[in-house]
């Protein structure tokens, strides 16, 4: 078995742009969810949105990078405006059907053949990158011994990893403020924050804009380091995969989502590469498992470590058990 | 209550300005920090609120009290802007509330509690209070990633916090999570909270529900200091025995509408209360309010000797 091969895999995983753009758009859902209590399960149309707008402002209309990135983060904000503005009166739970709704019409809509000619519909875009790359500082790629990363694969990951400082850095800073206390507080109950006088409707509209807004910086960062977008990857299991980093990480805390995104990621890229390498070699026979069946067993095996964590480490890796265990009220 | 003999300046404010005031439904007042006109709410064809005319006293202490059901919540939920009425205006200080949203209410001095006590689980008894500071210039979010716009501030809330802390006597528990705190420490912090808006007014709904009756004396205590402090008070509440000692005047609902006013000893031998109460008389023989009053009132007195 090549060892080396399994755990640089893994490791690359750790670091790597995917794990990047997962993490972002955790950041951002774990302001929805962990700090303010919004059920938002189109998290993916953020994303989806950002890279859309980027993509298509380049490579259908002809414009530059830098305008592609604007439209983008504009998308986002108006997306927080439109899922927001019918449903941030009502209830929790409503929010979560109609997010998940949004999610999936956007994701219909990029795919839609009545609109291929802009979007390019169910094979998306490509050729819109270039500009990006251009920029590209590093001249030779890096291999230390099993964990190797290409010119590209650097230079994303290098604005990547900036994106999430500053993102961190945002969220630290407005959670400790007198701002990040209200909206910890309509987490708990808005009624009692409405009757302090604080504007609810106004303070969950900034958490829903601020949240889309960094999660759009996980869709860029998504879309360029494959160079392309595709509609099927904003589907609904995109944001079921945030959901599990967030809550992996423990929901409301800063550093939650990003470890909770390498945890996620180390695990799913190591148990990958090990499977099929165990069936290969003959340990595992093919009447259990065959190579074919591995990529789902991946997936079975980490979600079974989920569901054993949220049984037995509910509050997640950095969460406070005690806090998690108060009743809502 | 070692100075029984001397009256209250609070107390005697309030009772100087109810002396001439008539004990009818809608009666005026001297001086009214609030009066609402014609004010329904209607679920489906359930008329739920029908509030004629009513005021309340600025300064005083002024108790809601009516049979499950009499709309005392409902009215509570329209005045604060928690919910809206089909009909009606009323004003406070003046100024019209009707249609203006929960958060501006409060904002303009009227603040209240809820029957189900919302404390603010999973903050810290600290931030539950710090919450409750009005214009704070860390709340706008863009300000609030520079701390050294809000830090001063914030030290001014934090002060004011703690010494309602040590007056609620919840400084022990500054720093623990308020979902920790058992029932009546939660109605303590509640009303503390409500304070640090700096309200003219207090509306409580039900403020002793639910609370043990070591705390019961404290709370009562806290709820007559802010007449003391110039603060009007409007509070529902089931327990008799807690509107006759604190409230300066009581108003009673049934069915929705405002049946009658008066000081609590008139208003609890009213037969039209009674009626309301115990119903009217259904079964045909015709009672003697006066002895029904009695009867009831001798009844309270039993049952909080026990």
């Amino acid at each position: 078995m090549n060892w080396d091969i399994i755990f640089g895999v893994s490791l690359e995983s750790l670091f790597n742009a995917t794990m990047i753009a997962y993490a972002l758009a955790a950041i951002g859902l774990n302001v929805h969810f962990g700090y303010t209590g919004l059920l938002n399960f189109g998290q993916s149309a953020f994303l989806g949105v950002a890279a859309y707008g980027l993509a298509m402002t380049v490579a259908t209309f002809g414009a530059p990078f830098w305008l592609g990135i604007v439209i983008g983060l504009a998308g986002a904000v108006v997306l927080a405006l439109l899922l927001g503005i019918p449903t941030l009166r009502l209830r929790a739970d409503y929010l979560a059907i109609v997010t998940i709704a949004a999610a999936e019409i956007v994701r219909l809509l990029f795919r839609s053949v009545s609109l291929s000619e802009w979007t390019g519909g169910s094979d998306g875009l490509q050729a819109f990158s270039d500009d990006f790359y251009s920029l590209n500082p590093y001249s030779s790629g890096l291999d230390i011994g099993i964990v190797t990363f290409d010119v590209r694969e650097l230079w994303v990951m290098t604005v990547g990893w900036i994106l999430v400082a500053v993102s961190l850095l945002v969220v630290f800073l407005a959670m400790r403020s007198p701002w990040g206390r209200v909206i910890k507080a309509i987490r708990e109950d808005e009624d009692a924050v409405r009757s302090l006088g604080k504007n609810v409707v106004s303070y969950k509209m900034q958490s829903l804009i601020l949240g889309g807004v960094l999660g759009s910086l996980g869709g860029f960062v998504f879309a360029l380091s494959r160079a392309a977008v595709q509609p099927d990857t904003y589907g609904t299991e995109f944001t079921f995969y945030m959901y599990t980093i967030v809550i992996l990480g423990g929901a409301a805390r800063v550093f939650g989502p990003v470890v909770g995104s390498m945890i996620f990621w180390f695990l799913l890229a190591f148990v990958n590469a090990l499977l099929p390498a165990l069936i290969s070699q003959g340990y595992i026979p093919t009447w259990l498992m065959d190579a074919n069946q591995a990529g789902s067993v991946g997936y079975i095996l980490v979600g079974l470590g989920l569901v054993l964590l949220l049984i037995f480490r509910p509050q997640g890796i950095f969460g406070d058990k005690k806090e998690v265990m108060l009743d809502g009220r | 209550m070692a100075d029984d003999t001397t009256v209250p300046p609070g107390v005697a404010r309030a009772a100087e300005a109810l002396k001439d005031v008539p004990h009818e439904p809608g009666a005026p007042k001297k001086d009214p920090i609030l009066v609402a006109d014609s004010v329904v709410r209607r679920f489906g064809g359930l008329t739920a609120v029908n509030v004629g005319h009513v005021e309340i006293q600025r300064g005083a202490i002024t108790a809601l009290i009516g049979p499950n059901g009499a709309g005392k919540t409902t009215f509570f939920n329209l005045l604060t802007g928690f919910d809206r009425p089909d009909e009606g205006k009323w004003e406070f200080n003046g100024k019209s509330l009707a249609g203006v949203p929960a958060h501006q209410v409060a904002r303009q001095g009227m603040v209240r509690t809820f029957q189900l006590t919302k404390a603010l689980s999973r903050l810290s008894v600290i931030d539950n209070m710090r919450l409750g500071g009005t214009g704070q210039r860390g709340e706008k979010f863009w300000q609030s990633l520079i701390p050294a716009i809000w830090r001063d501030q914030e030290k001014e809330i934090t002060a004011r916090a703690d010494e309602l802390l040590a007056r609620f006597k919840l400084d022990a528990k500054r720093e623990d999570f308020a979902g920790s705190l058992s029932g009546g420490q939660r109605k303590l912090l509640e009303m503390a909270r409500a304070l640090m808006v700096q309200p003219d007014m207090v509306m409580l709904d039900e403020p002793m529900a639910g609370v043990n009756p070591a705390l019961t004396q404290s709370l009562l205590g806290h709820v007559k200091s802010l007449r003391e402090d110039g603060m009007t008070v409007l509070f529902v509440e089931h327990d008799m025995d807690m509107v006759r000692d604190i409230s300066d005047w009581v108003i009673v609902m049934g069915q929705g509408q405002v049946i009658a006013e008066g000081t609590p000893d008139t208003v609890m031998a009213d037969p039209r209360v009674i009626d309301a109460y115990l119903g009217a008389h259904h079964d045909g023989t015709q009672h003697d309010a006066q002895a029904v009053a009695e009867e009831v009132t001798e009844e309270k007195a039993a049952t909080a000797d026990e």
